[in-house]
């Protein structure tokens, strides 16, 4: 196991290479450059522009400036925010465990709900329970995320009211109620909607995947022998048909994880929460390159990692993997 | 001995078209008893009809601003309301509607034909440019699509081209260029199980060249699962271009799209409900009925494929 994981993270070394690479391409596709903002402001004289240049190393051969990124990169030199003049990994440093507290919490839930609602709509195949939780996960996958965000908004914060203060049921965004004195029940409220919208985001496709997964196994041989030894049909399911059929739900969610990030940014962008989903899409419509430059970085990076996790988890629950 | 000759290579144009037709006929009557498909197959019907002939017939004027009736709730008149500017929203979702789709069918075309061309050489040469094209798709899917397709949209803005900005063209071009991918796997997957089928081998025997065997040979054969991925991805492109367009990296107002009428309405939620709740209900009624086709359209297509 431990080979298989240490070869695992040598193979993730060329691709964050490569994405390193894309990143710097992409960068400089855009016209203008890292000091397009500064060119028409009539404050920067062009001899001043000339210095900055020389300051961040844009006067040398793109190659050079690839490699003093990425050395720069590694020693934790992560430039500085145009807009906020701060360091942006202090910037994502701040964000990204908001980002991760708001995806965790929402990932688990959408688990714990999506795994039960599979195995009962395969088990009971063609059941009502099986068609209405079948048309309901091909709605989820039919609806824009950002809308149905909207809508929660109207349903409960605009529209519903809290029958004892009179105000919204429950906020409309952000993380906590700014000024007012930190409280679990605060930090709660806060999270019901953007979490439930990420919840819902996910879950259509982990109940198909569990549910396809599921008939599949019950198909199989050992479940009739396990059934034919007279078991009980709730340990034939869980204890020998689960592990096998929760295989196809790992190999998608690990296929999903690069998803998980637009549904992060959706749902951040739509409650103002304040994480690195929000951060990129600030840092886009401002132009700000060292910032949009780190959260790409740090999303691959994260992608990469919890790639890795999926798959050692695979080879957890599938020993033959670990032997290719 | 011409007489012979012509027999053996005339195509019997008679006999082919029967048996296309009743081939249609047959994916047709397959199609109808797939009953959530044909009522999408309904639905995307009326939608389709009002956004071409509901303008034509009411007319529509996007410059004339009655400000005197804006944000109306729905009324008999305005069966919808009408938006910050007094506009009827109906008529604005039958014009918007008009992008929206477009953009949606065409952004499927660009990548389906992407998707097809990387796939079906992919699999049919195989080898390392088998790999290298799947390496790189893998890499795109590696990449959060949102990020992507953000990053290229604000590259395109910076290049400030008057014509093209806040058109439509730009985002058929970064949607179709960056949701290929699946399109690809399929292609080639169904190359690499055609190529090594007999009558391939007797294409090669009769001295058809490899690009008349890719396509006159094998990709008719791939074709059902090409249109069933292609009405799949004309859901997705909808969906993508209006969050893009929500986003404000998309369709610019005054031109109207389902995304960018859903933007104006985020900031008027809490008093104009409602110019929030229609254009996004049409979405996801148009993105489910086309899903809903698509699906119909791949048990009517492919027999062996069940559930």
């Amino acid at each position: 196991m431990t080979r298989y994981i240490l070869r695992r993270l040598l193979q993730a070394i060329p691709l964050l290479l490569a994405i390193s690479i894309a990143v710097f391409a992409l960068m400089q596709a855009i016209p203008g450059g890292p000091l397009a903002a500064y060119e028409n402001n009539p404050n920067i004289m062009p001899e001043d522009l000339e210095r900055l240049k020389d300051e961040l190393g844009l006067n040398v051969p793109v190659h050079l400036q690839y490699f003093n990124w990425l050395t720069a990169l590694l020693r934790g030199d992560w430039g500085t925010s145009l807009v906020t003049q701060r360091p942006t990994l202090v910037e994502i440093g701040e964000r990204l465990p908001n980002t991760l507290y708001l995806s965790i919490i929402a990932f688990v839930i959408a688990l714990a709900i999506s795994i039960p609602i599979g195995i009962i709509s395969a088990v009971r195949q063609y059941s009502w329970f099986d068609h209405v939780m079948t048309t309901i996960a091909f709605m989820g996958h039919s609806i824009p995320v950002f809308w149905f965000g909207l809508i929660l908004i109207i349903i409960f914060n605009v529209t519903i009211k809290n029958p004892f203060t009179g105000g919204p049921l429950l906020p409309g965004g952000g993380m906590y109620t700014i000024g007012a004195t930190a409280s679990l029940e605060d930090r709660l409220t806060h999270l019901i909607l953007p979490a439930s919208l990420l919840v819902i985001h996910n879950l259509s496709g982990h109940v198909r995947y569990m549910r396809a997964g599921m008939l599949d196994v019950l198909l199989q041989d050992y479940i009739r022998t396990a059934h034919a030894k007279g078991l009980k049909e709730r340990a034939v399911i869980l204890k020998h048909a689960l592990k096998n059929a929760v295989l196809p739900l790992v190999t998608i969610i690990g296929l999903e994880i690069p998803g998980l990030f637009n549904g992060a940014l959706l749902t951040e962008v739509i409650f103002s929460w304040p994480g690195m989903g929000r951060l990129f899409f600030n840092s886009i419509e401002r132009a700000d390159y060292a910032v949009m430059m780190g959260v790409l970085m740090m999303s691959a990076t994260l992608i990469i990692a919890f790639g890795l996790i999926t798959d050692v988890v695979y080879a957890f629950l599938d020993p033959r993997i670990r032997f290719e | 001995m011409t007489t012979t000759a012509t027999t053996i290579g005339q195509v019997d144009w008679e006999a082919r078209r029967g048996k296309q037709e009743s081939m249609l006929a047959m994916t047709w009557r397959r199609f109808r008893r797939h009953k959530p498909a044909m009522m999408g197959l309904g639905i995307i019907s009326i939608i389709i009809l009002g956004c071409v002939f509901a303008p034509l017939i009411l007319g529509f004027d996007q410059y004339n601003l009655p400000l005197a009736v804006r944000r109306q709730p729905p009324s008999l008149e305005h069966p919808f309301g009408t938006d910050e500017l007094g506009r009827d929203l109906l008529m604005r979702i039958w014009v918007g509607g008009r992008v929206s789709l477009s953009i949606g069918v065409s952004a499927m075309l660009v990548s389906i034909l992407i998707g097809t061309i990387v796939g079906s050489t992919a699999g049919f040469y195989g080898g390392w440019t088998d790999n290298i094209l799947m390496r790189f798709s893998d890499f795109l899917l590696s990449i959060p699509h949102l990020f992507a397709l953000l990053l290229a949209a604000q590259i395109v803005r910076t290049m400030n081209i008057p014509e093209l900005s806040g058109g439509p063209l730009p985002i058929i071009i970064i949607i179709g260029i960056l949701s290929w991918m699946g399109a690809s796997r399929m292609v080639r997957g169904q190359f690499l199980a055609l190529k090594v089928k007999e009558f391939i081998d007797a294409a090669r025997v009769s001295g058809a060249r490899n690009s008349r065997i890719m396509f006159r040979h094998i990709l008719p054969n791939a074709v059902s699962p090409i249109i069933v991925s292609a009405t799949l991805h004309i859901g997705n492109a909808i969906i993508t271009e209006s969050t893009l367009s929500f986003l404000g990296f998309g369709v610019q107002p005054p031109m109207p799209s389902w995304g960018n009428m859903l933007k104006t309405a985020q900031s008027q939620m809490t008093y104009a409900p409602w110019v929030a709740i229609f254009p996004g209900l049409m979405i996801l009624l148009t993105v489910i009925s086309i899903n809903y086709i698509g699906d119909g359209l791949r048990d009517a297509l492919d027999p062996r494929h069940v559930g």
